[in-house]
C-alpha cells in the first residue's frame, strides 16, 4: 500500500489525464486559461519554496521561467528540432524530456545564481534575484541565434492539460514531500531564526541553496510548458511584473502554505484574465491590494490556522 | 583622449544624478533599515512634477529663475510625498519583520508606478526647456550647459545635505537614530518626526534628480524611474549603505562605469553592468567601500 500523499498524486495525474482526452471539446480560450493556471500553480508553488518556507525574498522567478522556456524551445524549434525529427520518436513521447532538459537549464543556473547570492539576506538577496533575472533579459536579448529581442516563434503547442495539471500536481507533491522531510525541517528553522539555525549546527547556505535550486527548476519546467502552450516567448515577457505576479500569489496565499497559495494562483490568473480589458488598471489593483494585504492581513488571505512567526511577527 | 574626457564628463554628470538618490536610499536605510523601493518613483515624480510646472501650470521656464523655481517646487512635492508614503504605508509597520516592509515597499512602488501610467499616461513625453541651454567647446569637448547644471546642483545639493546632516539639531538626531533608535528615543528624540524627516530629505534629493536626469534625456514616463532607481541603489550598496560620502561616491562611480561600458561596443549589456557590480561588490566588500561591517548581535 502506497502512502496516501503518493496516492493522492497518482488520482490527480490520472484525473488530469481523463479531463485531458476530452480536452478538445472545451472552448479554446477557456483551455488558454485553464492550462495558463495550471503553469501559474506551479510557479507559486516553487517561489513558495524559496519566499515561503525558506524565507528567503527572491523577486526573480521570471528569469528562471524564461531559461527553461528558452532551452525547451530551443530543444523543439531551434537546433533540436532537426534531432528530434531524426531520431524518429513522437515529440508527444518526447516532450516530458524537453520539459526536464529547460528544468534541469533553470535549477544549473538557479545553482550559479544562488550560490554566491544565498549568502546574503533579506532585501539583498531580493535586489541581487531582481538583478539576476535583468541579467538573464539582457542576455536573452543580445543572443541573435535565439531571436534576440524579437523572441522565438513557432513553438509548437506540445502543452496539454495533462501535462500541464499532471505538472502541477508533481510539483505540489514534490514541495510538500520536501518540506515534511528533513530537509524541509532545516527549510523552516533557516525561515524561523538564521542565526538561531547557525548557532545549532545547520549549514544555512545549504538549505537555502537546495530551496532555491528545486524551485528554479520547477520554474524552469512551467517556462517549457509556457512556451509550447503560447508558441511564442520573447525576453520581455519575462520581466520583473511577471516576477511580482507570482510573488503576490505567494503572498496572497500565504507564505509557506500549500494550499492557500495554490487557491491565490488560481484566483489571480483567472482575475487578470477577467481585468484583461482594464490593462493598467489591474496592476493598481494589485499593487493596491499587496499594500492593504501586508497592513491588515500579513499572514496571506488563505490562513485560518495562526500563521507562522517568522512572517506575522 | 578627447574621447576619453567627453566620456568623463558624461559620466560624472550622470553620476551626480545617481548619487542625489542613492542618497535618499542611504539615508532612509540608516533610519529604518530597509530598502524604499518606492524612492525611484518619487524620482518619477519628481520629473513629471517639472512637466506639469511647466506645461499645465504657466510657471515660465527656459530662463535661470523660473527653472530654479520649478525646481524647487519638483522638490517640495516630493518631498510631501515621500513624507505622506511613510505616513500611510510604512509607519503602520514599524516594528514588523523586515519582509512586511519590503514588500509594502514594492507595493508602493508599483502602485505609483501604475498610477503614474494611467494618470499622466503611458506614453513618453518631451520634457520642457528648464533653463537658458548653449554648448560649450572646448577644443574637441563639446559640453552641454545642462551637463555642467547637473554638475553644479548636485554639488550645491551635497553641501547643504552635509551641512543639514552634521550641523544641524535634527540632523545630530537622525544620526543618533540610525546609530541606535532605542537609545535615541530614550533621550528625548522623537523618532517619528525624525523618519518623517529624512523620508522628506532624501525624497527632495530624489525630486531634485528627477527633474536634472529629465533635462539630460527629456523624454519621461511613469516607468523612467526603476532603471536609475537601481542603479542608484546598487551605487548606495557600492558606496557602503548608510553612509552619505559612501552614497555619493558610488553614485559618481557606478556613472563613469556605465558611460564607459555604454562608450565601448558593449553598449546593449549597459543595464546588465550596474547589477554585475552589485553582485561583485556583494560577494566580495559587503559593507560597501566607505561603510563600516556590522555584526549582528543575537
Amino acid at each position: 500500500m502506497l502512502p496516501r500523499s503518493q496516492i493522492v498524486l497518482l488520482i490527480s495525474l490520472a484525473t488530469a489525464g481523463f479531463i485531458s482526452a476530452f480536452s478538445s471539446r472545451i472552448d479554446d480560450y477557456i483551455l488558454d486559461v485553464v492550462l495558463g493556471i495550471g503553469i501559474n500553480i506551479i510557479l507559486a508553488v516553487s517561489l513558495n519554496l524559496i519566499n515561503g518556507f525558506t524565507g528567503q525574498f527572491s523577486l526573480g522567478h521570471a528569469g528562471f521561467m524564461a531559461v527553461g522556456a528558452y532551452a525547451a524551445g530551443t530543444l523543439t524549434t531551434g537546433p533540436g528540432k532537426a534531432w528530434i525529427a531524426a531520431s524518429g520518436i513522437s515529440p508527444a513521447v518526447l516532450f516530458p524530456f524537453v520539459l526536464l532538459a529547460g528544468g534541469l537549464a533553470a535549477a544549473v543556473v538557479g545553482l550559479a545564481v544562488g550560490a554566491p547570492s544565498l549568502r546574503l539576506k533579506g532585501d539583498y538577496l531580493a535586489i541581487v534575484t531582481l538583478g539576476f533575472g535583468e541579467i538573464i533579459k539582457v542576455i536573452l536579448q543580445n543572443i541573435e541565434s535565439l531571436g534576440g529581442s524579437r523572441g522565438m516563434v513557432g513553438i509548437p503547442s506540445y502543452t496539454t492539460f495533462f501535462w500541464s495539471f499532471g505538472a502541477a500536481a508533481i510539483t505540489i507533491y514534490a514541495a510538500w514531500a520536501l518540506v515534511n522531510s528533513t530537509l524541509g525541517c532545516g527549510f523552516l528553522a533557516v525561515a524561523d531564526d538564521e542565526i538561531a539555525a547557525e548557532a545549532m549546527g545547520l549549514n544555512t547556505t545549504r538549505y537555502k541553496i537546495i530551496a532555491f535550486v528545486t524551485g528554479a527548476f520547477f520554474a524552469g519546467i512551467a517556462g517549457g510548458l509556457y512556451a509550447h502552450l503560447k508558441g511564442y516567448i520573447s525576453p520581455a515577457g519575462f520581466d520583473f511584473n511577471r516576477s511580482i505576479e507570482i510573488v503576490i500569489m505567494v503572498i496572497l496565499g500565504g507564505m509557506g502554505r500549500h494550499v492557500g497559495v495554490v487557491i491565490a494562483a488560481v484566483l489571480l490568473t483567472v482575475l487578470s484574465e477577467k481585468l484583461r480589458d482594464f490593462g493598467d488598471k489591474r496592476m493598481i489593483v494589485y499593487s493596491a491590494l499587496l499594500i492593504l494585504l501586508m497592513l491588515a492581513r500579513p499572514q496571506g488571505l488563505f490562513t485560518w490556522k495562526s500563521a507562522r512567526k517568522a512572517i506575522a511577527g | 583622449m578627447t574621447e576619453f574626457l567627453q566620456q568623463l564628463i558624461n559620466g560624472i554628470s550622470l553620476g551626480s544624478i545617481y548619487a542625489l538618490i542613492a542618497l535618499g536610499y542611504t539615508m532612509v536605510y540608516g533610519v529604518l533599515r530597509f530598502i524604499n523601493f518606492a524612492h525611484s518613483d518619487v524620482f518619477m515624480l519628481g520629473a513629471f512634477v517639472g512637466y506639469y510646472a511647466v506645461r499645465k501650470w504657466g510657471i515660465p521656464a527656459g530662463g535661470v529663475a523660473g527653472g530654479l523655481l520649478v525646481l524647487c517646487l519638483a522638490m517640495s512635492i516630493c518631498a510631501l510625498i515621500g513624507i505622506l508614503i511613510e505616513r500611510l504605508a510604512y509607519r503602520p509597520l514599524r516594528g514588523r519583520p523586515t519582509l512586511s516592509v519590503l514588500i509594502t515597499a514594492i507595493g508602493v512602488s508599483l502602485l505609483l508606478q501604475n498610477l503614474g501610467q494611467s494618470i499622466f499616461g503611458a506614453n513618453p513625453k518631451a520634457f520642457p526647456r528648464l533653463f537658458p541651454e548653449a554648448n560649450l567647446h572646448l577644443g574637441q569637448l563639446s559640453i552641454t550647459s545642462n551637463q555642467l547644471l547637473v554638475i553644479a546642483v548636485s554639488l550645491i545639493l551635497l553641501v547643504a545635505l552635509h551641512f543639514i546632516v552634521h550641523r544641524t539639531k535634527t540632523g545630530t538626531a537622525m544620526r543618533a537614530l540610525s546609530f541606535n533608535a532605542t537609545a535615541s528615543s530614550l533621550v528625548g528624540i522623537n523618532n517619528d518626526r525624525i523618519i518623517s524627516f529624512t523620508f522628506g530629505l532624501g525624497s527632495a534629493l530624489a525630486g531634485a534628480g528627477g527633474i536634472l536626469y529629465a533635462m539630460n534625456y527629456p523624454s519621461i514616463d511613469p516607468l523612467m524611474g526603476t532603471m536609475p532607481g537601481l542603479k542608484a541603489f546598487v551605487a548606495a550598496v557600492l558606496g557602503g549603505v548608510g553612509s552619505l560620502p559612501g552614497a555619493a561616491l558610488g553614485g559618481l562611480l557606478i556613472g563613469l562605469i556605465e558611460t564607459f561600458v555604454a562608450g565601448t561596443g558593449w553598449s546593449t549589456y549597459r543595464d546588465a553592468v550596474a547589477f554585475a557590480i552589485l553582485i561583485l561588490i556583494l560577494l566580495l566588500r559587503p559593507a560597501g567601500l566607505l561603510g563600516k561591517s556590522r555584526s549582528d548581535k543575537v
